[in-house]
């Protein structure tokens, strides 16, 4: 798998370590079971604390993506990248139900909104 | 958790200068680096935790041992790197081996012999023959030899080149990765090291500010920056620390301080951020 630490993103490397590890589970790179990288020799690779390390498995294994055995490592949960869809499912359904409540204000007939939907999907088919 | 160094309420006062009642812990498998500003305390307290100075209250302990009751068992589990190295300057690197080794019961030869081979240094060098990134990595190689399950550095990175504080780093890194080791360092803070600590004690003219995890240190405060005319009496009080120039200002806020300030460029601080706005004690200056 991996993992690179920007320094420059702003983004809090936790948040970076998290992000790219539930990419990895998502894209079926991290499988089932798989076992994380060691949380001490990952701090000492990417040069940084264990404690962030720490904090980013801590974080995986309360939502659900991976369980921690003690003196085994991090693992990967079977169920790791459906929650991830399921969640990623949620997010859209948000964001679309905003988009909703925008068009009602700006009077946005629902064809209109469809047709703005399918014209987005194109424009980011083509990136 | 184990702690690997714990000092309580230490004090100690000197004619111009007072250390007061600095308290922190440094559990076992960790990086701690100790910072502040020139003359806050940091070499101080480091002296009262190898006893090198008497200290006026307060309690250290170094893995469960009192540093002055047990002082020889407690120094034998304790490397130490000094800014610059305690070694005779004329001994080739051989007698330095011989001289120190006698004093520890764990030295182990192929273990000193390993790190010199690893540090690329040579065994018939003299200590003034060495660069100072060298003669570290010798402190270094006596502190390994014994199995120092605790290492002390003051000032490590001072004078060295990026090259040889990055393997500095790396070293580091490697020496607490089995979760077994912990190292305490004072330093002025460069990025890479910033990177790599765990813990983080902030002493400022001898008085504790803030001793706790790296993250939970960084995340106290941001910078919020602006126009000048977007400086409000409400910010000016707010602010830690403020700084002026002729086409705006940048303030250390409180975290919690910065919702009021929403509609203004809020970042992240860096610990030099964090360290020069504190110790400027809010004064302005052009």
């Amino acid at each position: 798998m991996k993992l690179i630490i920007s320094n420059v993103s702003g983004v809090p490397i936790y948040e970076q370590i998290k992000q790219q590890v539930k990419a990895a589970i998502l894209s079926g790179e991290l499988k089932e079971d798989e076992a994380l990288p060691s949380l001490r020799t990952l701090a000492k690779d990417l040069k940084i604390s264990v404690l962030t390390v720490t904090r980013a498995y801590t974080e995986l294994e309360q939502e659900g993506f991976v369980k921690n055995v003690q003196g085994r490592g991090c693992f990967v949960m079977d169920r790791g990248s459906e929650l991830m869809r399921e969640q990623l499912i949620c997010k859209v359904e948000n964001g679309l139900t905003d988009a909703i409540k925008a068009a009602r204000i700006a009077n946005l007939p629902s064809e209109e909104l469809h047709r703005l939907l399918d014209i987005l999907l194109e424009a980011n088919t083509d990136d | 958790m184990t702690n690997y160094l714990e000092v309580k309420n230490l004090s100690k006062s000197f004619d111009s200068f007072q250390l007061h009642n600095i308290s922190f812990t440094l559990p076992k498998g960790y990086i701690m680096g100790l910072i502040g500003p020139n003359g806050s305390g940091k070499t101080t307290t480091i002296k009262l935790i190898l006893n090198m100075l008497g200290r006026n209250g307060g309690e250290i302990k170094i893995m469960g041992l009192d540093n002055i009751a047990d002082e020889q068992k407690a120094k034998a589990e304790l490397g130490v790197v000094f800014d610059t190295n305690y070694f005779s300057d004329d001994w080739q690197v051989t007698q330095v081996e011989k001289s120190i080794s006698v004093f520890y019961p764990n030295w182990k030869s192929e273990r000193f012999a390993e790190m010199l081979r690893k540090f690329h240094i040579a065994p018939t060098k003299k200590v003034k023959e060495l660069s100072k990134g060298m003669q570290m990595k010798l402190m270094l190689a006596c502190a390994f030899s014994y199995d120092a399950k605790l290492l002390i550095l003051d000032e490590p990175t001072s004078g060295l080149d990026p090259v040889s504080r990055d393997e500095l780093l790396q070293i580091l890194s490697e020496y607490i990765e089995d979760g077994e080791h912990s190292v305490l360092f004072s330093t002025h803070i460069t990025g890479d090291l910033e990177r790599a600590a765990d813990y983080i004690t902030y002493i400022s003219y001898g008085e504790l500010f803030f001793s706790g995890s790296k993250d939970e240190f960084v995340d106290l405060f941001r910078i919020v920056k602006g126009g000048t005319e977007e400086l409000s009496a409400d910010l000016k009080e707010k602010a830690v620390g403020v700084r002026t120039f002729p086409t705006g200002f940048e303030a250390l806020v409180k975290t919690e301080d910065t919702v009021a300030f929403s509609s203004l460029s809020i970042e992240p601080a860096t610990i030099d951020e964090i360290v020069v706005f504190t110790s400027k004690k809010g004064d302005d200056y052009e």
